[in-house]
C-alpha cells in the first residue's frame, strides 16, 4: 500500500469521518496562530541574544510590561474562545448518539463485544455475523453497542470516530459510508489477551449487493440460538468471520439484561428474561 | 500457611527467568560490594536513617533512576515486539506477557519514576529556596520516602514471584475485576500503589506545610522563587487528588477481596464510576508532574539568560490557574464513553482553557530570553528542547480536547505520542535540566558539559525518531496496546523507525552515565564554589555542598531574587552563626514502610497471618514513635561557625 493511502484517517469514506477530518484541520490551523510565533521567536531570540553577540540590546533588569503580558493572555484567550465555539457546535453536530440527518431510515446493527471478537446482529434482516461487517453505501447505520466482556470500543476510522461498548450498557454510534470499499474496523479499547485479534473487515456495498448478501446468509446459515451464543461468548482469539441466522430476535437485549440481575454475571442464564424491552429499563443508557 | 503462594509462582518462562537471575545476583553483588567496602555503617548513619531533606531527596532520585532503567527496559521490549510482530510472525512475547510489560511500563514510569523525581527535586531545592533548615515534618518526610521505596520493591517483586497486572496502567474494570483477572497481578498493582500513594499524600501535606510555615523572615509568598510556587501548586494537587486514588483503589480491592460490586459488570456495579474516579486523580496527576518542571525552567531560564524572570506575577497567576483548572478537565480522557454532547463540550472547553496559562508561561520564558545574554549551558539546551517538543505536544493535546476530533484520535498511537511528548519533554527534560543545574550545589562540583550536550542531542533526536512515527501511526488507525497487527496496513516500517529511536535514546542515557563518571573522576578540577552559575535564589548563598544545617544564620529576605539583590549591593555582612536544632536520625520510617511492604505481600498472596502480623508491627512502631520524647538535638552556634568556616574554605 502506498504510504499516503495508509493514512486512513485522512481518507474518509463516510460523512462523519469527513466532518471529523475537517474539524481536526480547522483546529490545527487555529493553533498554529500561536505555535508558529512561538517557534519563530524561540529560535530567533536564542540566536539574537546569545551571550557571544554583544551588539544586541541587554536589559538585565527588565522584568515586567503590563501591555506585553496582556497581549499574551489575550491572544490565546481569543483563540480559545473561537475554539470553544467550534467545540460546542461540532460536539453537538458530531454527537455519536445523533441520528444522521437524512430522509433515509437507518440500518440498525446491534454490536456485542465479546472475548475477543465482535458479534454484529442485524435485527431487521434476521441475521448475525462475527468479525465481519457489511453495510450499504449511502444508508445511515445506527450501531447499538454493548459488551459481554470487558470494555471495548468500536472504531472504523474511515467511517468516523469510536464509541465504547460496555457490559450492561447500551451505547450508540451513527455512521454512514459514502463510497463503496473495504475498510478496517477494530476495537480501540484494550480488553485483554486476545484484544489485537479483534480487527474485522467492513464492506460498504451497494444496497442491492447488501440485500443479496443478507438474503444469502438468511437462507443458508446455522441459527444463532442462546446455546450457540453461550458457546460463542466463551473466550477465543483471532476468530475468523462467521455468519448466522438470528434465531432469537431479542438476543441483544438479553445479553445486556444479564448484567441487570441482582447477582449479574455472564454465567447467569440470559434466557431467564425473555422479551425484556430496552424501553422498560430507564437509566440504562448514559 | 502461605495462602495462594506456591512454587509455581516462581516459574514464568525463560525471559522472566533471566530477569529473576539478574535481580537476585544484582542484589547480591550490591550487598557484597557494600560489605567489601565496609560501607554499612556509613550507609545506615548517613543515608538510610537520615532525616535531612537533601539526603532524602537524593535517595528518591537514586531509586527513581533505578526504576527508570526498569521502565525503559520495558519500553525496549514493547518497541521490539511491535517492530517484529506483524503478519505471520507473532514476535517473541506472548500476548499476556506483552500486556504485563506495557502495564508495568506505564505504572512504573508514572508512579515510581516521575513522582519520586518530583519529590526528590522538591526535597533538594525547596527548603533551601525558602531559607529553611528543613521541611515541616522531617520524620514524615523519611516515612514518605520509605513508603515509596516499599511500593517500588513490591512492584519489582512481582517480576520474581507471581505476575503483574495485564490490564493497562489504570486497570479499568471490569477487566481488572476477579472475573477477568483472577491472578495476583492486579493485586500487586493495587497494593504497590496504595503503599506508595500513602507516602505521596504524606509528602504532599508535608511540603504544603513547609511552604506555609517554614519560609525565612521576609520571604513573603510573592517573593518566593517560581519553583516554590509550582511546588505549592503541585503539592496542593497531591493533597486533594491522592485521597481519591486511595479510595478508588480501596473500592477495587473490596470488589476483588470481599466480592463487593462497586465496579463489577453486573451486580449493581458501575465500571464508569471507576473511570471517572481514577481520572479525577489522573488528570491532576499530570499537573502534579508538570508544574514543578515548569518551576525548574523558571529558575534555569533567567540564570542562563542573565536577566530577571519576565512576568513574575503572571507566572504565579498562571500556576494558580493551572492548579485550579486541572480538577475540571478529567472527562476528556473518555469522551467516547457516551456522555451527552453538553458534558463532552464542557470538558473539552475547560481543557482548552488550561492552554491559556500554559501559553502565557511559554511567552514569559521567551521574553525572559529577549534582550538577555543567553549562555547555552546544558540546562538551557534542555529548556529549548522542552519548549520545542512541549508546544508540539500541547497542540496535539488541544486537538484531542475537541471531542469531535478525539472520537478519531482517542486510544490511538497519536494519543500515546501526545502524552509521551508531554511527560518526556516536560518532566524528564525538566529533571535533566534540574540535575545539571543543582548538581554542583548538592555535590560541590559541576557536571561535564560536553557529555551533557551529547546526551541532550541523543535524547532529542531519539525522541523525535521514536515518537513522530507514533503520531503518524495514529492517523493510520493504529490503536495502542497491540501485541500483533496484520501485514497489509503499512505500519511496520514506522514501528521499526520508532524502535531505532529507542536505541538513540539509550545512547543518550549512556552519555549521561559517562557524564557522571567523567565528572566524578575530574571532580578536583570541577570544584563549583557556592555560586557557579551567578544565580539568583537563596540556595546559592550557602556553601557547596550544602552543610547539613543549610543556613548558619537564618537569612533575612528583602525582596524577590534576594541573593541577586544582595550580590549587586556588594558583599553581604557575615551574620553570626546560630544555635541550630536538628532532627535526630531514626530508622523508624524504614521499619514502618517495611511493615507496609510485608502487609502488601501478604495481601497479594492471601497470607492473612502475615498481614495481621505486619499491621500490628506497623501500629506498634507508630506508638513507639509517639513515646519517644526527644526528636531533636542541638548544634551549638560555635560548632556551626566552625563547620561553616571549614565548608567555605574547603569546597570538597
Amino acid at each position: 500500500m502506498h504510504f499516503l493511502d495508509s493514512l486512513v484517517m485522512l481518507h474518509p469514506r463516510g460523512m462523519i469521518a469527513l466532518s471529523e477530518r475537517s474539524l481536526m484541520l480547522h483546529t490545527i490551523e487555529l493553533m498554529l496562530i500561536v505555535a508558529v510565533p512561538v517557534y519563530i521567536l524561540i529560535f530567533f531570540f536564542a540566536w539574537k541574544y546569545r551571550a557571544g553577540n554583544t551588539s544586541s540590546q541587554y536589559t538585565p533588569e527588565w522584568e515586567h510590561s503590563k501591555m506585553d503580558e496582556l497581549v499574551w493572555w489575550a491572544i490565546p484567550l481569543e483563540i480559545i474562545l473561537v475554539l470553544a465555539a467550534l467545540t460546542w457546535t461540532s460536539t453537538h453536530a458530531l454527537d455519536p448518539y445523533k441520528p444522521i440527518d437524512t430522509s433515509i431510515p437507518p440500518l440498525t446493527v446491534q454490536v456485542v463485544a465479546l472475548d475477543w471478537k465482535w458479534l454484529f446482529i442485524y435485527p431487521a434482516q434476521g441475521i448475525a455475523s462475527v468479525n465481519y461487517l457489511a453495510i450499504p453505501v449511502g444508508q445511515p447505520v445506527r450501531f447499538e453497542l454493548t459488551a459481554d466482556a470487558p470494555m471495548n470500543a468500536l472504531w472504523i476510522p474511515q467511517l468516523g470516530g469510536q464509541e465504547m461498548a460496555m457490559p450492561g450498557m447500551d451505547n450508540r454510534l451513527n455512521l454512514e459510508a459514502s463510497a463503496p470499499g473495504t475498510f478496517v474496523g477494530m476495537s480501540s479499547n484494550f480488553s485483554g489477551d486476545g484484544f489485537s485479534g479483534m480487527q474485522f473487515p467492513v464492506h460498504a456495498v451497494s444496497q442491492s449487493d447488501f440485500d443479496a448478501w443478507a438474503a444469502g446468509i438468511a437462507s443458508s446459515s446455522a441459527p444463532l440460538t442462546m446455546d450457540t451464543y453461550m458457546t460463542l461468548a466463551k473466550p477465543s482469539e483471532n476468530v475468523p468471520a462467521a455468519f448466522y441466522i438470528l434465531a432469537d430476535p431479542n438476543l441483544y437485549t438479553e445479553v445486556m439484561m444479564q448484567y441487570m440481575m441482582p447477582q449479574g454475571s455472564s454465567s447467569s442464564t440470559p434466557a431467564a428474561m425473555p422479551g425484556m424491552q430496552m424501553d422498560a429499563m430507564p437509566g440504562m443508557s448514559m | 500457611m502461605f495462602g495462594e503462594l506456591t512454587f509455581a509462582a516462581f516459574n514464568q518462562g525463560p525471559i522472566v527467568l533471566g530477569v529473576q537471575i539478574f535481580i537476585v545476583f544484582g542484589a547480591a553483588a550490591v550487598l557484597s560490594l557494600i560489605t567489601y567496602l565496609r560501607r554499612w555503617q556509613w550507609l545506615w548513619k548517613e543515608w538510610l536513617t537520615s532525616l535531612d531533606a537533601k539526603k532524602i531527596g537524593i535517595m528518591y532520585l537514586v531509586v527513581a533512576v533505578v526504576m527508570l532503567l526498569r521502565g525503559f527496559s520495558d519500553a525496549v521490549m514493547l518497541r521490539a515486539q511491535q517492530a517484529l510482530s506483524v503478519g505471520s510472525s507473532t514476535g517473541y512475547l506472548t500476548a499476556n506477557h506483552f500486556d504485563q510489560v506495557f502495564t508495568a511500563h506505564g505504572t512504573i514510569m508514572i508512579f515510581f519514576v516521575a513522582m519520586p523525581i518530583i519529590f526528590g527535586l522538591i526535597n533538594l531545592v525547596l527548603p533551601l529556596q525558602l531559607g529553611a533548615r528543613d521541611v515541616a515534618f522531617p520524620f514524615l518526610n523519611s516515612l514518605s520516602f520509605w513508603l515509596y521505596a516499599a511500593g517500588a520493591a513490591l512492584i519489582m517483586l512481582s517480576l520474581v514471584v507471581g505476575e503483574f497486572a495485564a490490564t493497562g496502567w489504570l486497570a479499568y474494570p471490569p477487566l481488572s475485576e476477579l472475573q477477568y483477572s483472577p491472578g495476583v497481578g492486579v493485586d500487586y498493582w493495587i497494593w504497590a500503589l496504595q503503599i506508595s500513594g500513602a507516602g505521596s499524600l504524606i509528602a504532599g501535606i508535608n511540603f504544603v506545610a513547609t511552604i506555609i510555615t517554614k519560609r525565612a523572615p521576609g520571604m513573603t509568598l510573592m517573593r518566593m522563587p517560581i519553583f516554590a510556587w509550582t511546588a505549592l501548586g503541585s503539592m496542593t494537587l497531591v493533597v486533594f487528588a491522592f485521597p481519591v486514588l486511595t479510595a478508588t483503589l480501596a473500592m477495587l480491592a473490596l470488589d476483588r477481596y470481599l466480592g463487593m460490586h462497586f465496579f463489577t459488570a453486573g451486580g449493581g456495579g458501575n465500571m464508569m464510576m471507576y473511570v471517572n474516579l481514577i481520572w479525577t486523580w489522573g488528570h491532576p496527576e499530570v499537573y502534579i508532574l508538570a508544574l514543578p518542571a515548569f518551576g525548574v525552567f523558571s529558575e534555569v531560564v533567567p540564570v542562563f539568560a542573565q536577566k530577571r524572570l519576565f512576568g513574575y506575577t503572571s507566572m504565579v497567576a498562571a500556576t494558580i490557574s493551572i492548579t485550579l483548572l486541572s480538577f475540571v478537565v478529567w472527562l476528556h480522557h473518555f469522551f467516547t464513553m457516551g456522555a451527552t454532547p453538553d458534558v463532552n463540550a464542557f470538558f473539552g472547553i475547560m481543557t482548552m482553557v488550561i492552554a491559556i496559562p500554559t501559553g502565557v508561561k511559554i511567552f514569559n520564558w521567551l521574553f525572559t530570553m529577549f534582550r538577555g545574554r543567553i549562555i547555552f549551558a546544558t540546562p538551557m539546551l534542555w529548556f529549548l528542547g522542552f519548549v520545542s517538543l512541549f508546544t508540539m505536544g500541547g497542540m496535539a493535546g488541544v486537538l484531542m480536547a475537541v471531542p469531535g476530533a478525539d472520537f478519531q484520535l482517542h486510544n490511538s498511537l497519536f494519543l500515546v505520542a501526545h502524552f509521551h511528548t508531554m511527560i518526556i519533554s516536560g518532566v524528564l527534560f525538566g529533571f535533566f535540566a534540574a540535575v545539571t543545574y543543582w548538581f554542583p550545589k548538592i555535590f560541590g562540583f559541576t557536571l561535564d558539559e560536553t557529555w551533557g550536550k551529547r546526551a541532550f542531542w541523543c535524547w532529542t533526536v531519539g525522541f523525535m525518531t521514536a515518537f513522530m512515527p507514533l503520531y503518524i501511526l495514529g492517523f493510520m488507525g493504529a490503536t495502542r496496546r497491540l501485541d500483533h497487527y496484520p501485514a497489509g496496513l503499512g505500519w511496520q516500517p514506522l514501528f521499526i523507525v520508532a524502535a531505532m529511536g529507542v536505541v538513540i535514546i539509550a545512547l543518550g542515557g549512556l552519555c549521561q552515565a559517562i557524564q557522571i563518571y567523567v565528572s566524578v573522576r575530574d571532580r578536583k578540577q570541577r570544584v563549583a564554589g557556592p555560586d557557579p552559575w551567578n544565580a539568583r535564589t537563596l540556595e546559592w548563598s550557602v556553601p557547596s555542598p550544602v552543610p547539613f544545617y543549610n543556613f548558619a544564620h537564618t537569612p533575612q529576605v528583602e525582596g524577590r531574587d534576594d541573593f541577586w539583590l544582595k550580590k549587586k549591593r556588594g558583599a553581604p555582612p557575615e551574620l553570626p552563626a546560630e544555635d541550630i536544632e536538628l532532627p535526630r536520625n531514626t530508622s523508624l520510617g524504614m521499619f514502618m514502610a517495611g511493615a507496609a511492604f510485608v502487609a502488601g505481600f501478604g495481601l497479594v498472596w492471601h497470607i492473612w497471618w502475615l498481614v495481621a502480623f505486619a499491621l500490628v508491627g506497623f501500629f506498634v512502631l507508630l506508638v513507639a514513635r509517639s513515646f519517644a520524647d526527644v526528636h531533636e538535638e542541638l548544634l551549638p552556634a560555635a560548632e556551626v561557625a566552625r563547620l561553616e568556616a571549614a565548608a567555605r574554605a574547603q569546597p570538597i
